[in-house]
């Protein structure tokens, strides 16, 4: 199915099943511990335990590498190394390869699985190995690596700065001026499932069980590392503990895995430890930008600049951090641009709202230090500059921008007009308290994606297609959406996601999933309904599929009724033509967030968070408001605790564990509020629906940030806020 | 060597590596995969279980320690057609997304309420000899060696206070 031309009216507008927030269909299977991950699967058996073997520098070779006490260690069946595994692939989506030697990209890079009978015996003798390296010089600074740093376009490739207008000349002449610097650390997706793989091979085709969040990307990507057709490869992640953009390619585990598995002979399986994941695998690379704007005094942004420093491995790419500013508000003057250095440090790549998210974090504390130089309220000033046409192509309209009712909605039920636009004001008992607000924005994107769905004598739904449910609620919007079209209701339908042997999705990613999965499952029950008028005799084009049944003109039919002589399938994908460029699509919010700030410790605590959200529709409100709250739980993490933090000297991120990269946990999160705006984006897909779960993260950063300010006085342009960035400056206690 | 775990009210006869954790034992050997793996390293709650009725950490303690232990895992509070009331909570609240964390979670918060009820302290208490209360604070304190990426906390707090008895 080509989608276009603007949706008309369809069947998902029923809204029988859609838009309702019903239970995940899955819930019962996660609550019970039913649920089946990478590590779990059983279906192998009597697997042998791989266990990576990580570079200790982080660039440079080996001298030499001994192995033989490990290939002597008890219970040892295989050793693999870049010297046994022979050439290797690249895949399309790494910058670094998987398996070092003798050469080294970056500390922990593999160089090695040791494949034994036991986990126990593969960790004590992977410990053996005896490495001899040659360091070189590495570059870890990103500061002084940016001082010679390109400019350079979203792919990394040279560009020049993007100009709209004459930015230099009116950001000069502007009567209200802002220019800061802002810095934003490495971030690391941390999410709770290791990255883990099961490998086994029958003859020439290998099986996978993984965790991954795109399954076609990640089983071409595989296939191309070990040199095999892509149709030798089955790929599978049914479940997957999320993943927050570092489960979207192959990382070292499926890789040894498979190796492990050929040099074993036998299913071999191989999870990454938690203190191995952090500078083995991608994170999310820090920032430094700078933010120019300039207004008159009514508050009109005349200028805006927006200049953003990141560093990756040679061959890499900038974090984008300057994207949303090309878009959020008005302005006749305009200037972003990217700089990229090369780092030695392990891969920077996506991590969840990429480029938006730590472009949010600088882009909303500069427009509350705007609104404050202006003497404006911070959502008065944000709507004053609201656009609703992309500033640099004034002909391309937004398919929808509600920002201003998110904001102004959100406003009244945060009670907004409590705040004293003086900070450091309001005290309740040792708490000094502050308000802050951030707008919301994420692009949307569109995906083709395939889905196949089936029809049984006893009227039951089937649905296959390699999406991937990461904790987003896909199987059951997917359901959902399968039971509107189908006029069944929830529990008749059955989905089977996350295998190569299904229909190619788009995949979770970029908050593209739900809407372009379930635009696929659409486009499939569309054939599926075709098949089954036609078996029963009625009109394809008016037959109508409600409450088990099908119904046309004064004729009706027991859904099942059309598949007693066996089953009917419904293929399809859904595809799109240019409405993504006639049209702007993008999604908006606005965050509010209240906190407490001790007056004598310092100790910053989240006291209410809300969320507004124009995201097109929402197809599981219950699912989708998980999805921001879980996002808004993420960003308080990047505002107040999550940093990555570099030793400069030999080149790693030392707070590679969950205890000591810090991330939100219950004691930190208060109730949070989501309010979903009524919408519906008819140039968008069938479904009318775009993505909410990097919404929710975009800007949280900055309106913790904001409150603080408004708590305290002190403003913090360096994330995170921890308190010894501000402890000293906190207003005099008598 | 040879142990005896009571796990989830049937023996079970192991003959394992003094290396191996109670977690491994669980998850490979028992094949009781509900219980998760999520650091290794008692930094995360994902290995929670319940041991003579209190939470640990499963990866944190070695399976030879507990010969003759009576171990409660996920699957020994409910299975899918017949939920515990936390677990249906947590259905019915969404109190997880991917579900990696939320056997953990599940059999912390299932700990958390009888520690609460049984009086044992907590940090968050203003009264330390007062009974504690199933309060938003309490429960979020007691509950925060359960790391949750996803972050449904606020949501795992409606869960618990629903079966609390308590408002959210």
């Amino acid at each position: 199915m080509k989608f276009d031309t603007p949706a008309q009216t369809n069947p998902i507008d029923k809204m029988v099943v859609v838009g309702r927030a019903v239970d995940r269909i899955d819930g019962p299977l996660k609550t019970t511990g039913t649920a089946t991950y990478a590590y779990e699967h059983r279906e192998a058996v009597n697997p042998a335990y791989g266990w990576v073997i990580g570079s200790a520098i982080a660039k440079g070779s080996f001298r030499w590498l001994n192995l033989n006490e490990v290939r002597a260690a008890p219970g040892v069946i295989a050793v693999v190394t870049a010297q046994e595994a022979g050439p290797l692939g690249k895949g399309d989506f790494n910058t670094a390869k998987l398996l070092g030697g003798p050469d080294v990209d970056h500390y922990h890079q593999a160089i090695g699985v040791v494949v034994a009978e036991t986990l126990e015996q593969a960790r004590a003798a992977a410990a053996l190995a005896r490495v001899e390296y040659a360091r070189a010089e590495g570059q870890f600074d990103l500061v002084k690596a940016l001082d010679t740093a390109a400019v350079v376009g979203d792919n990394g490739k040279p560009a020049s700065p993007e100009i709209v207008g004459t930015f230099d000349a009116a950001f000069a002449a502007a009567p209200v001026k802002l220019d800061a610097e802002y810095t934003t650390p490495d971030h690391s997706h941390a999410m709770m499932e290791p990255f883990a793989s099961i490998a086994v091979w029958n003859g020439d085709e290998l099986t996978v069980w993984t965790s991954h969040q795109l399954i076609d990307w990640g089983r071409s990507d595989l296939a191309k590392m070990l040199n095999i057709p892509k149709d030798k490869v089955r790929f599978l992640s049914p479940y997957i503990g999320g993943g927050f953009g570092g489960k979207l390619w192959v990382r070292a585990d499926a890789v040894l895995a498979a190796l492990g598995a050929k040099a074993a002979g036998r299913a071999v399986k191989v999870a990454l430890p938690r203190p191995f994941m952090m500078n083995n695998s991608t994170h999310r690379p820090a920032t430094r930008q700078r933010i120019r704007i300039g207004a008159r005094q009514d508050g009109t942004i005349t200028a805006i600049g927006h200049e953003s420093g990141s560093g990756d491995l040679p061959g890499g790419s900038p974090e984008t951090a300057t994207g949303q500013t090309k878009l959020l508000y008005a302005g006749a003057n305009r200037l972003t641009a990217l700089r990229l250095a090369v780092l030695d440090l392990p891969e920077g790549n996506a991590m969840r709202a990429p480029g938006e998210a730590p472009g949010m974090m600088a882009l909303e504390i500069a427009m509350d230090e705007m609104a404050e130089k202006l003497g404006m309220d911070p959502v008065a000033f944000r709507i004053k500059n609201d656009t609703q046409v992309d500033p640099a192509r004034p002909e391309r309209r937004f398919s929808q921008r509600q920002l201003v009712r998110c904001l102004t909605e959100g406003a009244e039920r945060f009670v907004w007009s409590r705040r004293n636009p003086k900070p450091g004001q309001t005290r309740d008992g040792r708490w000094l308290t502050g308000l802050g607000v951030a707008a919301a924005f994420r692009n949307h994107m569109s995906g083709t994606s395939a889905a196949r769905v089936h029809l049984d004598a006893d009227g039951k739904v089937a649905v296959e297609t390699d999406m991937t449910d990461i904790g987003t609620g896909s199987y059951t919007i997917i359901a959902q959406t399968a039971a509107e079209m189908m006029g069944v209701p929830l529990d008749a339908v059955t989905v089977k996601l996350g295998s190569s042997e299904f229909p190619v999705s788009v995949g979770s990613g970029g908050q593209w999933g739900a809407a372009n999965s379930t635009a696929g499952v659409y486009a499939a029950c569309v054939r599926l309904r075709e098949a089954i008028a036609q078996k029963l005799g009625f009109d394809p084009a008016s037959a109508l599929f409600e409450g088990g049944f099908v119904r046309s003109g004064n004729r009706s039919a027991r859904l099942g009724e059309a598949a007693a002589q066996g089953r009917l399938t419904g293929e399809d994908k859904i595809e799109y033509g240019t409405l993504g460029k006639t049209w702007q699509l993008s999604t908006f919010g606005a965050h509010f967030v209240e906190v407490g700030v001790d007056a004598y410790t310092g100790v910053t605590r989240l006291r209410r968070m809300l969320a507004v959200c124009a995201a097109g529709r929402i197809i599981n409100p219950k699912s989708a408001r998980s999805q921001v709250i879980g996002a808004m739980t993420m960003g308080v993490g990047s505002a107040l605790m999550e940093e990555l933090v570099v030793d400069k000297r030999f080149g790693f991120f030392v707070n590679h564990d969950l205890a000591s990269y810090e991330v939100p946990v219950h004691a930190d999160i208060p109730h949070q509020d989501v309010i979903f705006l009524d919408e519906a984006d008819d140039k968008a897909n069938p479904m009318k629906a775009k993505g909410v779960g990097e919404l929710g993260l975009c800007g949280v950063g900055a309106a913790v940030a904001n409150a603080i300010y408004n708590a305290t006085g002190v403003r913090i342009r360096d994330y995170p806020l921890t308190l010894d960035k501000y402890l000293d400056k906190l207003p005099p206690l008598v | 060597m040879p142990i005896m775990l009571k796990v989830n009210g049937q023996s079970r006869p192991l003959s394992l590596d003094t290396r191996t954790t109670l977690l491994d034992a669980l998850r490979e050997h028992l094949h009781l995969t509900g219980t998760k793996k999520g650091c290794d390293h008692g930094q995360c709650g994902a290995c929670t279980v319940l041991v003579n009725g209190r939470r640990i950490n499963s990866c944190l303690s070695l399976a030879i320690m507990h010969d003759g232990d009576e171990i409660t895992t996920i699957e020994g509070l409910g299975t899918p057609d017949k939920l515990h009331p936390m677990q249906a909570a947590f259905v019915k609240h969404d109190g997880y997304q991917c579900g990696y964390c939320t056997p953990g979670q599940i059999c912390s918060a299932v700990a958390v309420l009888e520690e609460i009820a049984r009086g044992v302290p907590s940090h968050v208490q203003e009264d330390l000899t007062a009974a504690p209360r199933a309060t938003n604070l309490e429960m979020r304190e007691r509950m925060s060696g359960n790391i949750c990426r996803c972050g449904a906390y606020s949501n795992i707090a409606e869960a618990m206070a629903e079966v609390a008895g308590v408002a959210g």
